[in-house]
């Protein structure tokens, strides 16, 4: 049987409710929907649960991300055994008691969903065989109980509580992913089988102290441990089925679950017993000092789990065997009488209206049945003889009377289970006297109450039962599942113990006996430590907890609205600081300057280009507020730039950058047309300083860096490239063959890119109405000639020549300098000359002036090359070449790459002119405008 | 000659980031232009600087690197695009808002 199926069915579950609530408005049948798949999923385990009974481990794995060590991997030992019994059982219990707790008024179908959201999460969560894995369920389990919690969404307490316990968790499971993945570091495993087979590695570890805190985060704020416990009390806010089942059985026990899973990994050292000791200890007197206060009937239960789960967090502590055997023992017993608790609540909650026990009372009267059940199972939850509670209790006081770990203080630990012990017998008190004694009904909303229906009680007689079968008879309920979960949770190894109700008449028993009458005097004296804790000052955690997160709101709106202003001059300005400071900083790991290296040797041309370049760079920015002059000296800059292309051996680069100077520079001219033809002067000179400031560092930063690169030492792997050109591509010209083979596939990427760039220009030119400026920034008004004709009679004989070159460029490409996008840009140049010398007007009137086909045909002929090789079944964009001879010609090249060239050529001429030619469409409409 | 490389490199750095700050349109795209210009050059010299030594096989006893020249070319292009796009953008946003500020609306004196 597949484990990972089983938890995935819940998962599958959580569809149905929803869907059932839409075909039928019975809510039995609905239940029944909700039931079906974890009822299955229980039967499916019957027989991997024969298994693990008779020893073994079951695995289960398939691979989800290899690479992050993550597997959907789950195991099935003793331990994840009991809690999927208890997930599935409790959770199949609440089901059947929702179905009569919940009006007909609510959204039933959605409730189940969540629930068994929930069942599916924290089935995972105890199955996992990979930490990853259990964090992703960890997480899953915190979200929809943070659902659950908020299901009556209209209450602000549910929201409250709700937003609370999911920061809370939530933090935790944060802190807990930290210290997997620290794990994981010290193990080089994420798998638990092999985590927990390295426990002596890991608490050898220098982090050791760092991942225990860590994950004890995530464990104490899950199960509620001090100073975590704040949430769950608010939690209570949930509809009850969710506190029997979240907060009783299940999802707190997610955290004590994590102590017993990483119990062979983690425990057994000073600070492990130091923590999760005192932790343990905290909680477990606080919660059960602070129960005895509550008036809410489920603000007791909750202080009363908050005190137990810290009783189990003590017992693993101890760092002792049997300490751990008790604790697991613990966590069965409380589940069993702690949800039936709830149920209870939760029943005397919808008889009577109210929790408030100052008004519950002499309900003896009116609902005897349930009195009795809840009677049980709150003698249970105070550790009276026969039943459940009395076992695991006895257990836990054996225990600390013989830790001794705290050397001369070791009395402080029963002293402190006693004191406990005395608290959770007068709480326990309480509830019993409280609710179903102590007089008459005060004001009941509603009156007078009844017992529930039949089959809302069936679940709580079926936990109280379990409570009374192994009080009376552990050793034929309980022990062997019991022994096979301690046993996994030691790791193999199972101490000796007896599970019997007589131990003989020793110290543990007058521990319960003293708790006994000590619980039931404090109870007597409850009016006088009542008044006492009224005069105590309110610390309401609420409103504590949501002025913190109001002014965390306040700090992050603040931080935001400085930074996101509105002011894109302000981003840039940001962003460009950032590199700054890397820049900064990181240059102190850069090797010294040293001109003393070897460099090619300069000379008298280069010296005066570089001149020119850096006083035109230079002029095109103070300059700046004079747009023409700035162009012009920008269109130098890009001339030189060329030239050092042409220097440096890269013909290919120096050939398309004169070109895109040549177009860059008409679509700057043509820009300039609509805008102020002046900058003003606007910036403070502060503004300008720090401007500079940056300029310079970020300027000296990168000219530094790549005068390191380039006299430095560097391994490249071009060498590939030259010797595979000829052969692998059919081309000597190396730098064509990488863009139209190698890398094929990015510079069809960058093809699209450009067609997209000029779609969108396309887009945003349209319907744009802008007006130009009638006078140049001396006052001139512009010309209003016509085409000069010396330009228009130069411009007509050089198409066909450009065109011939362009054609030339074109074919040799792929062996000498040349190529696709060279050729395309000569092409749009010759082309928009035409545009500029005679008007768009005489070119369209001349040649179709709709360029979008052709930047489409350009992409989709690159694109159809590369899917052309998938025919032969060769992967996309592989090249293919022959040699051909023609009689005349001779012999020459026939490559595919050819015909990917021809469509990056077709996008380039397309891209280009759909831009440049929109752009002068613009004025032509302005001008039409003006005539009009 | 690599100096004077790097020098060309700060300088067209340094000028056009210096451009890019600046507040109104049509300076941020000369800086723009400036900056790609740069960083052309910065790709271009990762390779190493060869004089007379095309890439193409046969021609030079030691040939330059190609990758960084591949991948220039098609830098170069791109960057014309954006270029192209970003003017366009400007365009409309003078057209739409009346003015040329980067912010969409008149400075507020330097601040910030």
């Amino acid at each position: 049987m597949n484990l990972a199926f089983v938890v995935m069915l819940p998962f599958l579950g959580a569809f149905l409710p929803p869907l059932v609530e839409r075909v039928t408005g019975n809510r039995t049948l609905l239940a029944c929907g909700a039931a079906a798949l974890p009822a299955l999923a229980l039967a499916l385990l019957f027989d991997p649960a024969r298994k693990v009974f008779a020893g073994e481990t079951l695995h289960s794995t398939l691979t989800w991300i290899p690479s992050l060590d993550l597997s959907l991997a789950f195991r099935l030992d003793g331990l994840a055994l009991l809690f999927a019994l208890l997930v599935l059982g409790i959770g199949l219990l609440v089901i059947l008691y929702a179905r009569y707790y919940l009006s007909a008024k609510e959204k039933a179908g959605r409730f189940y969903a969540y629930l068994l959201l929930f069942m599916g999460a924290m089935l995972g969560v105890v199955t996992s065989d990979n930490l990853l894995l259990l964090v992703v369920f960890w997480e899953l389990t915190s979200l929809s109980s943070f659902l659950l919690i908020g299901f009556w969404g209209h209450q602000t307490g549910a929201r409250k509580g709700a937003r609370m316990a999911m920061t809370v968790t939530g933090m935790g499971g944060l802190a807990l992913l930290a210290g997997v993945l620290l794990i994981g570091d010290v193990v080089g495993s994420f798998s638990l089988t092999e985590v927990l087979a390295s426990g002596d590695l890991i608490r050898g570890s220098e982090l050791y102290p760092l991942i225990l805190c860590l994950v004890l985060l995530g464990a104490f704020t899950k199960s509620a441990q001090f100073p975590f416990h704040f949430w769950l009390p608010h939690a209570m806010a949930a509809p009850t089925p969710v506190s029997a089942y979240l907060h009783s059985a299940t999802m707190v026990k997610a955290g004590v679950f994590l102590l017993a899973r990483l119990y062979p990994a983690l425990a057994g050292t000073d600070l492990w017993f130091e923590i999760v000791t005192l932790a343990g200890m905290a909680t477990l007197l606080w919660g059960a000092a602070v129960a005895l206060f509550q008036h809410d009937l489920k603000g007791l239960l909750a202080y009363s789990t908050i005190s137990h789960l810290g009783l189990i967090t003590l017992l693993f502590g101890l760092n002792s065997q049997l300490a751990a055997v008790a604790a697991v023992f613990h966590i069965i017993n409380h589940a069993t009488f702690k949800a039936s608790l709830f149920m209870a609540a939760g029943i005397i909650d919808h008889e009577t209206g109210t929790r408030d026990m100052r008004r519950i009372n002499g309900l003896w009267k009116y609902m005897p049945y349930t009195a009795v059940l809840a009677m049980v199972a709150s003698a249970a939850m105070a550790g009276v003889p026969l039943l459940n509670g009395f076992l695991s209790k006895e257990m836990f006081f054996t225990e600390t009377l013989q830790s001794e770990q705290l050397g001369a203080m070791s009395w402080l630990l029963p002293l402190g289970a006693t004191l406990g012990g005395v608290f959770s017998v007068a709480y326990s008190a309480r509830f019993i006297h409280d609710v179903f004694f102590n007089g008459e009904p005060i004001n009941l909303p509603k009156y007078p109450p009844h017992e529930p229906p039949r089959y809302m009680k069936v679940p709580v007689e079926i936990l109280v039962a379990l409570c009374v079968a192994v009080g009376v008879f552990p050793a034929i309920t309980v022990a062997g599942l019991l022994a096979v979960a301690a046993t996994a949770t030691l790791g193999g190894e199972l101490p000796e113990y007896h599970l019997a109700i007589w131990h003989g008449f020793n110290l543990p028993l007058v521990m319960s006996f003293i708790a006994l009458f000590g619980g039931i005097f404090v109870y007597s004296q409850r009016r006088r430590l009542f008044d006492l804790w009224a005069r105590l000052p309110e610390l309401d955690a609420k409103l504590v907890f949501e002025g913190r997160i109001q002014q965390l709101g306040r700090l992050a709106s603040a931080i935001t609205g400085r930074l996101q202003n509105g002011s894109l001059q302000s981003y840039v300005a940001w962003g460009v600081t950032l590199v700054a400071v890397i820049l900064l900083t990181q240059m102190w790991h850069l090797p010294a300057l040293s001109l003393d290296v070897g460099m090619l040797p300069m000379d008298g041309v280069a010296v005066l280009c570089t001149a020119m370049l850096v006083a035109a760079a230079f002029l095109t920015t103070i300059l700046h507020r004079h747009r023409m002059t700035s162009i012009m000296s920008l269109s130098v800059v890009g001339l030189m730039v060329s030239l050092l292309f042409v220097r440096f051996s890269a013909p290919d680069l120096a050939l398309t950058q004169l070109s895109v100077e040549v177009v860059t520079m008409l679509l700057l001219m043509l820009a300039m047309y609509f805008l102020p033809v002046r900058t003003k002067v606007e910036s403070s000179s502060v503004r300008v300083v720090r401007d500079v400031l940056l300029a310079l560092v970020v300027g000296a930063g990168v000219a530094v860096m790549a005068f390191l690169v380039m006299t430095g030492d560097t391994t490249t792997i071009s060498q590939f490239f030259m010797d595979n050109s000829k052969s692998g591509g059919g081309g000597t010209n190396v730098v064509n063959v990488i863009l139209v083979d190698f890398r094929g596939f990015d510079t069809f990427g960058e093809i699209t890119v450009l067609g997209i760039a000029a779609m969108g220009i396309y887009a945003l030119l349209k319907d744009l109405n802008l007006a130009s400026a009638k006078y140049d920034s001396l006052g001139r008004p512009w010309a209003k000639d016509a085409h000069p004709l010396v330009l228009v009679t130069i411009s007509r004989p050089l198409l066909p020549l450009a065109l011939l070159i362009a054609v030339y460029i074109f074919l040799r490409g792929h062996n000498l300098p040349g190529g696709g996008f060279v050729a395309g840009l000569i092409t749009s140049v010759a082309l928009v000359l035409q545009y500029v010398a005679s008007g768009v007007g005489w070119v369209h009137s001349r040649m179709p002036g709709d360029y979008h086909p052709v930047v489409a045909l350009g992409v989709l002929l690159a694109g159809l090359t590369g899917v052309g090789s998938w025919v032969f079944g060769y992967p996309f964009l592989t090249s293919s070449f022959t040699y051909v001879s023609l009689p005349v010609i001779g012999k020459f090249e026939l490559a595919t790459a050819m015909l990917f060239d021809t469509g990056v050529f077709l996008t380039v001429v397309g891209s280009t002119l759909l831009m440049l030619a929109n752009l002068g469409k613009l004025s032509l409409l302005d001008d039409k405008r003006e005539e009009a | 000659m690599e100096l004077l490389v790097a020098i060309i490199i700060g300088v067209l750095v340094a000028s056009g980031v210096y451009l890019c700050l600046r507040a109104r349109t049509f300076p941020v795209v000369m800086g723009l232009t400036l900056l790609s210009y740069g960083v052309n050059v910065f790709l271009f010299a990762m390779g190493g600087l060869k004089m007379n030594q095309v890439a193409v096989v046969g021609m030079s006893p030691d040939p330059t690197d190609p990758l960084p020249q591949a991948l220039v070319l098609t830098a170069i292009v791109i960057g014309f695009a954006m270029t192209a796009f970003l003017v366009v953008l400007a365009l409309r946003s003078q057209g739409e808002l009346h003015n040329d500020h980067v912010d969409g609306k008149p400075d507020d004196g330097g601040r910030s």
